[in-house]
């Protein structure tokens, strides 16, 4: 649809490279707000600014226009450090049931616990 | 033709903060698709919309207080320039980031003043309005100083031209701490606020961000004024003729 | 211990229609279509914002200048999510940008017809915005999990864009015979570009099959078209306007509105460059970029002197 705009009959697209290109814009931030007093600061995006300080103002000018958040943080995108989500880093866990309160019956007349 | 906006003496100062809000929403509106990063779009736009919904909110104040049939719109859409009594400041045009940050820089550091004192008024309307308003401004003297710091202490080529825009606007900065026999009336009254007294505090927040961006303050004597009293630059009227184009080709309509 | 390829591990998250994540193994024309596909859909958004803001002075009203201000903005912040999405697949900003400047990519052609009156900023917001949604909300379940966050923020502040313009359209239509006139005439410019906006027929889209494979697409242009379609004719006589389409009919059988053919040369054209406004809303955008750049230098050179720069290459 619109955003997949197609290639016009008879022309040739042009063949791009991506990731070597010289980027001259403001390094990345991403960007972390937290809806209301009580909740975690959640992930939401990203945005590009020349230091913290219009970070910060530019976090909150793109992502909290609806009044989505009381607070932001930013973080340097080259400074995340992630994991590599390679099946061996989480799926042990998935095989250890007796962690859960579910794998344990106890009798109702027990009560609470 | 009446030079007047309205006969009642609290719409008319009413009106005239209307007014300065106005027209620097319409200034800041014309720049957006403009701006030298997208980021930046958000931020103009944020307090274009910031000042639009304070002209918006203080016309329709205006228009119950003068009661006269007239609506908020009416005030904003069916004056002449004349009619109109923002500060020569606010209507100035920018030759791109660097004047409209200069002329922003200014405005915010009196308006963040203005409100503050607003805050107070007797008149719990615009006491409300007042309130909101001085935390966006706060937010806008923010963002504009910021500006100004890195445009003034980035290259050489920024310092000209942030130096440059500060020059050719500082003569319309005194008009903003002129006051009149409405401002004074307004004043003794509870409701409004005599701006010559924000004029020291204005000064140590212009000092202050203007050295910090290695900035030398304008010496520039020369003051002009008329503003409050309908007497403009060449420039407003041209705004008002594309900002009221609609409602005047088509008198009468709803939108 | 499990010995599945990349390959596989790819195929079988696609397959359970769950989303794949930047840092995921991912086939090389996988990523190429994601990135072409977030990308023109973020230049879109910001070229956008031309026609919109070329009635942002103009707006009758105070509430609407600021409604229309809010839109525009709202573009630019949609740009930016998107632009962010794309991102994470390791292209920058500036670099996609640049292939803009450039025309190696493009952008949705409707934004190559110009605003010529108040009425078109309420067919923009119905129609062209009513048709975004319409592919929005199937994109919201794009298998490429940051385009698919995006999409679902999108969707959220979007639905307010085509109830201002259909809003807009109701009052011209209930006002004076200038007003609906005016109304008229934007539909009849804007009704064919709105169509024109899902793209080629099925049958002669390249990507699709690929696409819709890989569940980057989930609907095909032609069913998007249809939804849009169907939703949006009874709007129109709901307005008392008409649709300038001389052979469109219900079907009772299949229970869809049918259209008559599409000006694809006219699309076509304007694909390749020759719309009525590619060269100025390029220009325009290219303006600001060049306009820009001393702001952008003081900025760095700020943040250098300061100690507050970031080293950029990770």
């Amino acid at each position: 649809m619109s955003y997949d705009v197609p290639v016009a009959p008879g022309d040739t697209p042009a063949e791009v490279q991506f990731g070597g290109g010289v980027d001259h814009g403001f390094p990345l931030w991403e960007v972390f707000v937290r809806a209301k007093r009580g909740l975690s600061h959640t992930h939401v995006g990203s945005i590009h600014a020349s230091d913290a300080e219009t970070a910060i103002q530019n976090a909150r000018d793109g992502y909290t226009r609806r009044a989505e958040g009381v607070s932001v943080w930013v973080v340097p995108s080259k400074e995340i450090v992630a994991s590599d989500d390679a099946e061996s880093m989480f799926e042990p866990f998935e095989h250890k049931p007796y962690r859960h309160p579910t794998f344990y019956d106890i009798p109702k007349e027990v009560g609470q616990l | 033709m009446s030079t007047v906006t309205t006969r009642n003496p609290l719409a008319a100062y009413i009106v005239r903060h209307a007014d300065d809000n106005m027209v620097i929403g319409q200034r800041l509106a014309q720049y957006i698709s403009r701006a030298p990063e997208l980021e930046e779009e958000l931020a103009v736009a944020n307090i274009a919309l910031d000042h639009i919904g304070v002209a918006d909110h203080l016309f329709t104040y205006a228009a119950k207080v003068e009661g006269g049939g007239r609506t908020g719109d009416d005030l904003a859409m069916l004056r002449t320039e004349r009619e109109y009594t923002n500060l020569l400041l606010v209507e100035q045009e920018h030759d791109g980031f660097g004047e409209l940050i200069a002329r922003q820089f200014f405005f915010d550091a009196y308006q963040a003043l203005l409100w503050e004192a607003l805050a107070d008024s007797t008149d719990d309307t615009l006491s409300g309005v007042a309130q909101r308003a001085a935390k966006e401004a706060t937010y806008h003297l923010r963002h504009s100083s910021a500006w100004v710091i890195r445009l003034g202490d980035g290259t050489h080529e920024s310092h000209r031209r942030i130096q440059r825009a500060t020059d050719r606007l500082w003569r319309f900065t005194a008009e903003m701490f002129e006051a009149d026999d409405l401002d004074r009336q307004m004043a003794a009254d509870g409701i409004g606020v005599d701006p010559s007294t924000l004029r020291d505090a204005w000064e140590s927040t212009v000092d202050s961000v203007l050295e910090e961006a290695t900035l030398t303050r304008p010496e520039d004597s020369f003051q002009t004024s008329g503003g409050r009293t309908g007497v403009h630059t060449e420039l407003l009227g041209p705004m008002l003729a594309e900002m009221q184009w609609l409602q005047r080709s088509y008198p009468g309509l709803s939108w | 211990m499990d010995a599945r390829t990349e390959e596989e591990r790819f195929n079988a998250i696609i397959d359970d229609d769950e989303k794949i994540e930047p840092r995921d193994w991912m086939p090389e024309a996988y990523r190429k279509t994601v990135i072409r596909q977030m990308a023109q859909h973020a230049h879109s958004e910001v070229i956008g914002m031309q026609p919109e803001a070329n009635w942002i002075a103009r707006a009758p009203t105070l509430l609407r200048k600021a409604i229309l201000i809010a839109k525009v903005q709202d573009e630019a912040g949609h740009g930016l999510y998107l632009y962010s999405a794309t991102e994470t697949l390791g292209v920058s900003r500036g670099e996609l940008q640049e292939l803009l400047h450039t025309g190696k990519q493009k952008y949705s052609s409707i934004f190559n017809y110009p605003t010529l009156s108040w009425a078109d900023i309420g067919a923009i917001g119905w129609l062209v915005d009513g048709a975004a949604i319409v592919n929005q909300i199937v994109l919201q379940g794009t298998s490429y999990g940051p385009y698919a966050r995006a999409m679902v923020k999108i969707c959220k502040e979007e639905s307010f864009h085509a109830r201002q313009g259909y809003s807009i359209m109701m009052t011209l239509a209930d006002g004076s015979d200038s007003q609906k006139a005016m109304c008229q005439d934007a539909i009849d410019r804007w009704w064919w570009p709105s169509l024109m906006m899902f793209g080629p027929h099925d049958s002669e889209s390249a990507h699709t099959a690929e696409s819709m494979s890989w569940k980057i697409k989930r609907k095909t242009n032609d069913e998007l078209r249809q939804m849009f379609v169907d939703q949006t004719v009874p709007q129109a006589r709901y307005l008392g306007m008409t649709i300038p389409d001389p052979d469109l009919e219900f079907d009772e059988e299949s229970g869809h509105w049918k259209i008559g053919e599409i000006d694809w040369e006219e699309f076509w054209s304007t694909i390749r460059g020759d719309g009525r406004l590619n060269r100025e809303r390029i220009a325009h955008k290219v303006k600001a970029w060049e306009d820009g750049a001393w702001v952008r230098e003081a900025a760095t050179a700020y943040a250098v002197k300061h100690g507050m720069k970031l080293d950029k290459s990770a």
